[in-house]
């Protein structure tokens, strides 16, 4: 059976040029990198030419970025690094968990949070975040692209109101990073956080800019490691590849990818609704990341449709798995207004780099006879039929 | 093999249903293991003196790794479905319900209706496959001469299910296989373990699964507080079967028909609870010999071996799980419902339990006791 990868937000293939470069330093190049010898020296300097293509990609000085093991380390990093008991912190309701569970055990220690919301197109209003801006505001946390609905937020806006407010400014990037251009300064944001394997390097990786002279605690002690930010050995097969995964990121903007990659997204999408009748993409009145969409179905379980999907070799996701990955309703859809049975209808295609035109003409026969079957067995489906 | 199908496999994790999923993997059909997620255990953990850890076996985190462990042993594709909001709808709360009213229910047999053969029936059916098989120990043939579909009693008698499964359709029997139905249990564990599963020697799980260490009574204290409803005040007298009243009970829900302990009263003759008058929130106590009854009214009639019972049927019925079938005539009174009358006087007809009829080995039908 051929398959086809549609998840590439849940996680994406290391691609071949950055497992390339990764290759040599699990086996020649193995030094520790703060080791003074001459093997402590060549994976040191591997670490720093990653450190650098990072800096580039993000905008920023090398020496703000610290290397961390992903996204949610990145994001528990940067918020229980800032904020502590009797601080008030502003996030949202369509954040990551990386981010809603950090913020949920902060307030269990002592700090107050706030939690805005969206409206129908998924996107938050910096005016609410302004409303909420209380004298101990020490930190807004909020993310700059959602994991599944792809719409970005108005994070420049954010990082205006934070810096009046003085009080810092932290957006989970994951979603983001080498899908759109990322400019700290121009966000204006005091920390950001981003992760490997969303954009082509291996899982176990990832990043956080940090503004030099921010305060931050760190999660880990034992050792100086990431100027004192992050303690323990440096993955340097990982960071590596982080630093190999931004360059060709970076080339990919040049090149124009993004624009080839939406426009495939753009084709699926209406290729589908073309076809099904009754669905609705969630998230299209806002601006959002190239690679994804997410559509409603009506009458169907999202579940029943991830199974059959993945069964005909397709592979796409719905919601947020839990731990014995059965699905909830996504918290991201129901803040969006969705009923549950609507939200539970929903299904996030997410292309990546490596997906080829003829994967989307494969998934745009897949889908609507899926989608068919599903509504002929839907008890649901079957009663609103009759009745209308 | 002759004719490879697409079968689905509801897998809990204990090793009838592992056994299932590998036998029907080694005969050459095409698998999918499906776990239904019914019951989030940390939901009531350390409400109105829950347990604070959770020990219940339902859906717990345990029992889905070992299913998963199963399929990727076996080699099939493996998913855990999520059907929390229906089992809480149809299983939880008429559970909660039929406790209040003085009724003894079997959140099994609801569950079996509701979700594993018909929510699980569906998913399969949308996911391509032909059928559905579970771990249960019963048979299911389809007869030529009565054009039926039949569910038969198990040759491991000991391990008989059928009791919990009488509410099965014709629609639904069509589309299940219960390959465990020729087998005895030490045989499956020995299958199990020729199959290399690495939990031939799991125990078997006894409680009902969403009740932790079987106190139903926490269990729904705990279950109102976290929906934020109160307990209805279930209390009310105690009442001999002559009407004298001898006392007061703490609720009709902490009481069954049959039970000897915790009336709170002490006579020189044993007392068990006869009767649950829900209206009146009354108990009705008496001596052993007012448990014995010769017939019983039932409603909500399935019928599975006949499709309409028109005259009277001598069958076997048994009154709960673990009751030898008892010699009866069966007829039918009125619109759904039945009345069963006994050769001899049976103990302990309790409100809420199924009656279910037996020719032979042959179910057939049931109903709910009124």
């Amino acid at each position: 059976m051929r398959r086809i990868y549609l998840d590439n937000n849940a996680t994406t293939p290391i691609l071949p040029e950055v497992l390339e470069a990764m290759r040599p330093y699990f086996g020649e190049h193995f030094g520790n990198a703060s080791s003074i010898h001459h093997h402590g020296q060549e994976t040191r300097a591997a670490v720093e030419r990653a450190r650098d293509l990072v800096a580039s990609l993000l905008g920023c000085r090398a020496a703000e970025v610290v290397f961390t093991s992903g996204g949610t380390e990145g994001d528990n990093l940067a918020i229980a690094g800032l904020a502590s008991a009797g601080d008030h912190i502003i996030t949202s309701t369509i954040e990551h968990h990386a981010v809603l569970l950090t913020c949920k055990h902060l307030e269990e220690t002592g700090c107050e949070v706030t939690y805005v919301s969206v409206d129908g197109r998924g996107l938050i209003d910096p005016d609410d975040v302004r409303r909420f801006l209380r004298p101990n505001t020490k930190l807004i946390s909020i993310m700059m692209a959602n994991n599944e609905t792809g719409v970005l937020q108005p994070v420049e806006e954010i990082g205006k109101i934070a810096a009046e407010a003085e009080a810092y400014f932290h957006t989970d990037a994951v979603q983001a990073a080498g899908k759109v251009p990322i400019d700290v300064n121009r966000i204006g944001c005091d920390v950001l956080s981003i992760s490997g394997h969303k954009m082509h390097a291996p899982q176990g990786v990832g990043a956080l800019y940090v503004r030099k002279a921010t305060n931050l605690q760190p999660l880990f002690y034992g050792g100086r490691h990431e100027r004192s930010r992050r303690a323990g050995t440096e993955n340097v097969p990982g960071i590596v590849a982080l630093g190999k995964a931004a360059e060709l990121a970076m080339q990919g903007f040049e090149r124009g990818d993004d624009k080839k990659i939406s426009a495939w997204r753009d084709r699926l999408q209406q290729g589908i609704l073309a076809q099904v009748g009754e669905g609705a993409v969630n998230g299209d009145a806002a601006p959002r990341v190239p690679n994804t969409t997410n559509i409603s179905f009506d009458s169907i379980e999202g579940e029943s449709m991830v199974i059959a999907l993945d069964l005909k070799g397709l592979a796409v996701s719905t919601g947020a798995a839990c731990t014995s990955g059965a699905i909830e309703p996504s918290h991201v859809l129901t803040a969006m207004g969705l009923r549950s049975d609507r939200a539970r209808a929903s299904i996030r295609f997410s292309l990546g780099k490596q997906n080829t035109a003829e994967d989307i003409d494969l998934a745009l026969a897949l889908v609507p006879e899926t989608v068919a079957r599903l509504r002929e067995l839907s008890p649901v489906y079957k009663k609103q039929a009759v009745s209308s | 093999m002759l004719n490879p199908k697409t079968i689905a496999v509801a897998m809990s994790g204990g090793v009838d249903s592992s056994t299932v999923a590998a036998m029907l993997r080694a005969e050459g059909h095409n698998v999918i293991g499906l776990t239904m997620q019914l019951w989030n255990q940390r939901r009531l953990a350390g409400h109105e003196g829950m347990p604070e850890q959770v020990t219940g076996r339902c859906c717990s985190l345990d029992d889905v790794y070992d299913a998963r462990r199963v399929a990727q042993h076996i080699g099939i594709p493996y998913y855990v479905v999520n059907h929390e909001e229906r089992f809480e709808r149809d299983v939880v709360r008429p559970f909660v319900a039929e406790y209040l009213s003085g009724r003894t229910p079997i959140p099994c047999s609801l569950c079996n209706n509701h979700l594993k053969f018909d929510q699980l029936l569906v998913v399969a059916q949308q996911i391509g496959a032909d059928c559905v098989a579970t771990g249960h120990y019963a048979r299911v043939e389809y007869d030529e001469a009565r054009g039926r579909w039949l569910l038969k009693r198990p040759a491991d008698r000991s391990k008989d299910q059928t009791y919990f499964l009488f509410g099965l359709t014709q629609e639904q029997l069509s589309r299940t296989l219960f390959p465990l139905g020729g087998m005895t249990k030490p045989e499956v564990r020995e299958l199990a373990r020729k199959q290399g599963l690495a939990l031939a020697e799991k125990p078997d799980s006894q409680e009902i699964c969403f009740v932790p260490g079987g106190d139903y009574k926490r269990f729904i204290d705990a279950y109102l507080a976290e929906s934020g409803e109160a307990l209805p005040d279930t209390a009310g007298e105690l009442v001999t079967a002559n009407g004298e009243v001898i006392g007061e009970h703490s609720g009709i829900h902490n009481f069954t028909i049959g039970q000897r302990k915790g009336l709170g009263v002490a006579t020189g003759s044993p007392l068990y609870v006869i009767q649950i008058n829900g209206a009146d929130k009354q108990v009705i106590v008496g001596g052993d010999e007012h448990l014995y009854s010769r017939t019983l009214r039932a409603r909500r009639v399935n019928l599975i071996s006949v499709d309409e019972l028109p005259e009277p049927m001598r069958v076997c019925v048994k009154i709960r799980h673990r009751h030898e079938p008892a010699a009866a005539v069966l007829e039918k009174a009125g619109d759904d419902e039945l009345v069963v009358t006994f050769d001899q006087p049976q103990r302990a007809i309790t409100p809420g339990q199924a009656a279910v009829f037996y020719d032979d080995d042959i179910v057939v039908g049931g109903a709910w006791i009124a």
